[in-house]
């Protein structure tokens, strides 16, 4: 058992839009994820759907590339919606 | 009071077997499957403590779900044999849960209709949680029958170890809302695809003699509530 992979949780809470990243579990295969998933992280009524992913099939960013990828974003003030007046009275803009 | 006899017997199989399973709590092989081990044994721990009240209310002389579960010996538990016997191997464990939860899904389905309004609303509620443990215990059978040779045969031995106390579960009782013969062939019927599924064999072993239904026990019981009810016997009344 100690060779089992590693698989990432997605929750989505009951008046949630969109699945969240609440952690990690072991597992044999998925469909025991998926039960392991309900078992570790929806005991207490987090969720009503659930998504389990193979971490190993996750391509994440380098952390040592942090400031080519995040950085240059930085200085780009005019890519925030800020610079529209909006007219009196309308609120939800 | 022979309403009373009844509850009593499915309270103390869901009793007793939570007990059990809570022995698992710290020792399952995983993080992952020690949560869902506790999860299955508080789900039956919270049938007991339904059935225990009822059963408390029909008998009509105040006994509390506390009254019931922790002063009384083992000769008045109504449990079944197959519940009470130590289970440490993962696969035993699993095979029982298997037996259990089949047969518990089928008779909380029945309850749920019946004419009894308390016991229909526990039933109802319960068999949701049952579905859930069969599916797991399900879901290991089929893993460790079709896995490894060692595996493979660790859980037919599991298998067989459980077969006799199998039909004890189908035993007249006096009171019964839902004859238990009446579950026979669906609970085997579904037991027995999943033992085929798994690549196992459907043991032909003789029923034991069972006798929980009438307060006889194996040795094994006194033990279990020996651990169970001592705190609460050294201090009466004691809360947390």
């Amino acid at each position: 058992m100690r060779d089992w992979p590693l698989w990432e949780v997605f929750v989505r809470s009951r008046r949630g839009l969109s699945h969240v990243h609440v952690g990690s579990l072991h597992a044999p295969d998925a469909e025991l994820a998926l039960r392991n998933a309900r078992d570790v992280y929806t005991r207490r009524q987090e969720g009503v759907s659930l998504w389990v992913v193979p971490s190993s099939e996750i391509v994440a960013s380098d952390p040592g590339e942090r400031e080519t990828f995040f950085d240059p974003a930085d200085d780009k003030v005019y890519r925030h919606p800020t610079f529209y007046s909006v007219p009196e009275g309308v609120e939800h803009l | 009071m022979t309403l009373f006899q009844y509850v009593l017997g499915l309270a103390d199989d869901a009793l007793v077997s939570a007990q059990r399973m809570g022995w698992w709590i710290s020792r399952a092989p995983e993080l992952e499957e020690d949560l869902a081990l506790a999860n299955i044994g508080l789900d039956q721990l919270g049938q007991a403590r339904s059935l225990l009240s009822y059963a408390g209310v029909v008998e009509g002389v105040g006994r509390t779900e506390d009254d019931l579960a922790y002063l009384r010996d083992d000769r008045e538990f109504r449990n079944v044999w197959l519940v009470e016997r130590p289970q440490t191997d993962f696969g035993v464990a699993m095979a029982r849960l298997l037996v259990f939860s089949t047969w518990q899904c089928e008779l909380y389905a029945a309850l749920a209709s019946s004419s009894d309004a308390t016991l229909s609303a526990i039933a109802g509620k319960a068999v949701k949680e049952v579905a859930y443990h069969r599916d797991h215990a399900r879901l290991w059978t089929l893993r460790l029958g079709d896995g490894t040779a060692e595996s493979h045969g660790r859980m037919q031995a599991a298998i067989e170890g459980e077969w006799p106390h199998v039909e004890e579960l189908f035993a007249p009782v006096d009171g019964a809302l839902v004859d238990p013969q009446s579950l026979r062939s669906a609970v085997l019927g579904r037991i027995e695809e999943v033992v085929v599924e798994a690549t196992l064999t459907v043991p032909t072993v003789s029923p034991a003699i069972g006798g929980g239904r009438h307060g006889l026990h194996t040795e094994h019981l006194g033990h279990l509530l020996a651990d169970m009810q001592h705190l609460h016997r050294s201090h009466p009344g004691v809360t947390w």
